[in-house]
This record gives C-alpha cells, sequence and structure tokens, in this order.
C-alpha cells in the first residue's frame, strides 16, 4: 500500500480566529512534498492534527486511512515526526531518549541498539550518544530529535521547519537526510520558510494562507502556471565588462531573458528554467570568457508564485 | 555522515498500552532519579530526619520516649505526612504541565502510544520516586526507635499507620498530577499545590472544624488524620463535644465540638479523592491540546 495523508474537510477554530478552513489536502506515494506559507497561516496547525497534538474542530485527518484521533496508534505506527522543537527528558542521554522511542514504537529488541546507533550517528551526533541531553544546545536536540523521527524506519515523515535552530552545516545535513529519504521510498510531508530549501528537496509543494490551501501540484506545475518561470542570478566578474557584450554573447545564452548591468563588475541576469537552464547558463558565461568569478541565484521560480499567491504575512 | 541501514518494510509492532505504561515509567523514572529535585527532596528528607534525631537524643522528651508507640506517635505521626505531600509537590507538582510548558510532549506524544499511557507511566515513576524518599524516611525513624528501644517489637500500628501514609502519597499523588494537568505553566501548577497542601487544606479545614463545627470530611488532609491517630494509645473518638468552651459554667454557655476521622472514613476520603482526581486528571490531560 501507497504511503497516503489525507485531510478531509479540516478546520480548526480558536474562538473567533480560524486557523485552518477545510483543508482538503490528499498525498499518497512516496515524493517529498513542501509545506509552505507565512506565519500563522496554519502549517504547523495542520501537523499538529496529523499528530494529534491538537484536535480538529471539524473534518478529519487520516494518515494510511486510520483516523489520527481516533485511531492515533494504527495511524501514527509507520509515522516519524519532528514537530516544533520539541524537548526531551533533560536527564537522558540521546541513547536512552532514542531507546525509549524505539520501545514505544516496537522496534525489537535484537536490532534497537543498532538502530539508535545509526540514528543518532545519522544526524553526527555520535560522540554525544551517552551525553545528558539537558546540556544540549537548540540545534543539537533538533539533530536528536530528527534521529528519533527516522529510527523506526518510518514510511511517512512529517517535518515541521525541520532545520530550525540548526547551523549551516546541520542544514546541509538534514537536506542530505530528507533525499536520502526520498530515496527509500519515504512519503515526506515538511512544512519550511525556506523556499530555496523546499525547491532543492521537494517533488510538489502545496501553499497554504490563511488557514486555507491555495494550490497543491508538483513544482513545476505551479512555478509554471504561478510565476513566469523566471529566475535572477547575480554573477560577479573578475574584470569590466567588455563594450557590446551585453547585447552579443550574454543575451543569446540559453534561458537568458533580460540582462542588467549594476555596476562594471556585476550583471543580474534574468533567464527562466529551473536547475539545469541555470547549469547551462553558467558553463555558457564561462565559456564566452568574461572572467565569471560568482554565480548566484538571488531569487527562484517558486519565490515568485509565493509573492504572487500570498500578498500579505499575517 | 553515515547512512541508515535500508530495511524493507518496516512493520514494527507497536506495544501494547500497558507495555507502553511500563516503558514510560522506566524511562520518566530515570529521569526523575537523575534529577536536581530527587537530590533536593532527598536532603530535605535527611535534613528532617537529622533534626528530629539531634532533639530527640538531646532534650530526650518524655512525651517521645514513654513507649514504641509514643515515640512513633511522636516521631513518625508527626512529620511523614509532610514529607509526603513535599514529595508529591516535587515529583507531581510539574509532570503534566511540564509535558506542555518544556514541550517534552512533543518528543513522546506524537508516537503510537495514548495520553493515558503516558499519564499513568508518569504517575508511576513518580509514584515509585517518591516511595524511595518515604522508605528512606520510614527506615531512619525505625532505626531510631530500635536505638531507643532495644529489643523491643514494632508496635502492629506502625504498620499500619506506614500503609495509611504510603496510601496517603498514592492520593496526594493522584491529586498534584490533577492540578498538573489543569495548568499548562510548571510555576504556577507547582505553586497551587504547593499552597493548597502546605497552608490552604489545613486553614479550611480549622474554620470548618473550629468555626462552622462541621465535620469536613471532604478534606483529604482530614482524611490523612489517620496516619497519627492510629499511633495514639487510644483510637480518638469520632465526635467529642465539650460543654462550655467559650463561656466557663454558665448555662447556654456553647457547645464546643471536635472531629477525629474514623478509619474507614479516612481510608474512603483518601480513594475517593485518588479515583476521582486522577480521572479528571486524566480526562483533562486527554483534551488538552498542545498549543
Amino acid at each position: 500500500m501507497n504511503p497516503s495523508i489525507e485531510a478531509v474537510n479540516l478546520s480548526k477554530v480558536y474562538g473567533s480566529f480560524t486557523a485552518l478552513s477545510n483543508l482538503n489536502l490528499k498525498i499518497e506515494g512516496s515524493k517529498c512534498v513542501g509545506f509552505l506559507g507565512p506565519n500563522g497561516a496554519g502549517k504547523t496547525t495542520t501537523l499538529k492534527i496529523f499528530t494529534d497534538l491538537i484536535r480538529a474542530s471539524s473534518g478529519e485527518a487520516l494518515i494510511n486511512g486510520a483516523n489520527v484521533h481516533t485511531q492515533k496508534k494504527a495511524a501514527l505506527a509507520s509515522v516519524g515526526t519532528v514537530i516544533e522543537t520539541p524537548e526531551i527528558y533533560p536527564s537522558l542521554t540521546p541513547r536512552e531518549a532514542l531507546s525509549m522511542v524505539a520501545e514505544l514504537r516496537g522496534v525489537p529488541h535484537a536490532e534497537r541498539k543498532k538502530r539508535v546507533e545509526e540514528a543518532i550517528a545519522e544526524v553526527a551526533m555520535a560522540e554525544w550518544i551517552d551525553k545528558r541531553v539537558g546540556k544540549f544546545s537548540k540545534g543539537m536536540k533538533q539533530r536528536i530529535c530528527i534521529a528519533s523521527a527516522l529510527l523506526s524506519d518510518p514510511r511517512i515523515v512529517l517535518l515541521d521547519e525541520p532545520t530550525t535552530g540548526l547551523d549551516p552545516r546541520g542544514m546541509s545535513e538534514v537536506r542530505g537526510i530528507v533525499k536520502s529519504l526520498k530515496n527509500k521510498d519515504r512519503l515526506i510531508f515538511m512544512s519550511s520558510h525556506i523556499l530555496s530549501e523546499v525547491s532543492d528537496v521537494c517533488d510538489e509543494v502545496a501553499m497554504i494562507d490563511h488557514g486555507k490551501l491555495l494550490v497543491y501540484d508538483t513544482l513545476r506545475n505551479v512555478t509554471a502556471k504561478f510565476s513566469g518561470g523566471d529566475n535572477i542570478v547575480d554573477v560577479g566578474l573578475t574584470r569590466p565588462l567588455q563594450a557590446g557584450a551585453l547585447d552579443g554573447a550574454i543575451t543569446k545564452l540559453p534561458g537568458v531573458v533580460s540582462v542588467e548591468r549594476l555596476d562594471e563588475k556585476r550583471l543580474r541576469i534574468h533567464c527562466s528554467g529551473g536547475l539545469d537552464v541555470q547549469e547551462k547558463l553558467l558553463a555558457g558565461l564561462v565559456g564566452i570568457n568574461i572572467g565569471v568569478v560568482s554565480f548566484q541565484p538571488t531569487s527562484s521560480a517558486l519565490e515568485e508564485v509565493y509573492l504572487n499567491l500570498i500578498k500579505d504575512t499575517l | 555522515m553515515t547512512t541508515m541501514t535500508e530495511s524493507s518494510t518496516p512493520i514494527n509492532k507497536v506495544p501494547d498500552s500497558m507495555m507502553q505504561v511500563g516503558i514510560t515509567m522506566r524511562y520518566a523514572f530515570r529521569d526523575y532519579l537523575r534529577s536536581r529535585r530527587f537530590m533536593i527532596l532527598l536532603v530535605i528528607t535527611l535534613i528532617i530526619s537529622a533534626i528530629l534525631t539531634g532533639v530527640v537524643g538531646y532534650y530526650r522528651p518524655a512525651s517521645f520516649l514513654s513507649s514504641p508507640l509514643s515515640f512513633f506517635s511522636g516521631w513518625w505521626g508527626m512529620s511523614v505526612t509532610f514529607v509526603t505531600v513535599l514529595s508529591g509537590i516535587f515529583f507531581g507538582g510539574d509532570a503534566i504541565s511540564g509535558e506542555f510548558q518544556n514541550k517534552t510532549g512533543y518528543f513522546t506524544l506524537p508516537n503510537p502510544i495514548r495520553r493515558s499511557s503516558v499519564y499513568i507511566g508518569k504517575w508511576l515513576s513518580a509514584f515509585t520516586a517518591s516511595s524511595i524518599v518515604f522508605f528512606i524516611f520510614a527506615a531512619i525513624t525505625l532505626a531510631n526507635e530500635v536505638y531507643y528501644f532495644p529489643g523491643q517489637s514494632i508496635p502492629w500500628q506502625f504498620t499500619e499507620s506506614f500503609l495509611f501514609a504510603w496510601f496517603y502519597l498514592v492520593a496526594v499523588l493522584g491529586f498534584t498530577f490533577f492540578f498538573s494537568s489543569l495548568f499548562k505553566s510548571t510555576s504556577y501548577s507547582i505553586l497551587v499545590t504547593a499552597i493548597l497542601f502546605l497552608f490552604a487544606f489545613t486553614l479550611i479545614q480549622t474554620i470548618i472544624e473550629g468555626l462552622a463545627q462541621v465535620e469536613p470530611w471532604f478534606m483529604l488532609t482530614y482524611g490523612a488524620e489517620i496516619v497519627g491517630n492510629v499511633l495514639q494509645t487510644t483510637y480518638p473518638a469520632h465526635i467529642t463535644k465539650v460543654a462550655g468552651v467559650f463561656g466557663g459554667d454558665r448555662a447556654g454557655a456553647p457547645t464546643f465540638t471536635s472531629f477525629n476521622v474514623t478509619v474507614p472514613e479516612g481510608l474512603a476520603i483518601i480513594a475517593v479523592y485518588f479515583f476521582v482526581t486522577a480521572a479528571i486528571g486524566l480526562i483533562l490531560f486527554e483534551r488538552k491540546e498542545f498549543n
């Protein structure tokens, strides 16, 4: 059976504030879905309902067909989660905390030790495995929580801004973990504010605002439908650009829509297409020998979609 | 970064709820044992014991040393309920509210486990940790009794009082867990339970009993009086009326009534408090949201 999560007319109301309004969303199969929206849009509310941390005011949250609230054990049996920034009992060590989760999830006794050590190693915390969690930084705790989510080799992984609190290396490692999960036939549903992260690791994207789902489709379809498909790349040069180069070789490179000179050693190129086009563009710029020293995408098609669909932050 | 072993479809059989209670209890107990609060409570208990040992050893009060029973009445009967209440506050005060405020609930509850299993597991671990402190206090009491009354048998009333006090601990923890479920703030839950047990209950009971002249059968602290009463040479009468307390011998002077809880009544009060507060606390925890 394909892993699936489904929100059926899911609503959550706090007094006069509607955090989630009739959300209908079905995600099925092995893929990574990014869940985007501004602060207060309902992303965390949705994920909390899917983990039974809060109850829906109406509607149902189903995981593999089981209602999360009424059949919690069945629904969450094959789900790994990191919601917000969880804390671990401070006197326990990562080994103990993960052993507890492994036992609660029914990881066989014979495999438990190995699984715990592998999960800890996966998040690069092996040298801390027997130290008490109480002394850990926020980022270290977040790594342990990610390890705990991966511990029982879940078919579905729900992540709420998983790179929050991590240093750049940690963020990169978590992205690597998410990508490796994709290769293991897992369904990953991940909320994030970091659009480049979503572009990098997700196959599909769901956008939510004011508790309402705005769009859910593949990344390619969403960007094609809601943006001009333009990316902006800032290019740094080692020497001033020669006269005529803008109108000549650069504008003829693949994907280039327009070129703007920021100063004599910097260009801003608007190009259409995805990462493959950017790769060709970079190769082309290097090929025409204008002294490219940096190549930095500053905006993406996904960002354009986001800004087009979501007009305010709250 | 290493890569986890790729397994085929992971089908782990999630343990039943009773087993999950045991798992939660084991790890929460380990957390309690290593916590600073366990050490603090242990130190407080040892200080109380040391003060009692010093005072009795130095002054040798006749009220303590006239018989083994009076020794237990003075030593154990006067202080064990305080130790019990402190244990309840230390281990139960924030047991559930901490899951919200400290966010440990975000780690444990999104697993395939019922909230009731977490509640009961944590309750059992708090009870076990409190019992350790309780047994240490009982052991020090017994050691002193053996020192002052060598060769004399330990009165059966002490065993009774010990069991009643232990039962009282059950109710105190039930009550503190209930208050802990009521609040999401650990400081509120600890403060409210501490005020209730250390001041409010005693004050309310005194007012009801002394001024309103009504038997406070609905107060947990009244029920707990069986712990001390059973150590008296003769168990005190349930109701005692004393005429003319405030008016001397003159006719029409008001009669003062004092109440002493009977053993069955005391046990019933303690049991009802435990079951009612445990049930309400459990329901509150089941319904409370992690906002």
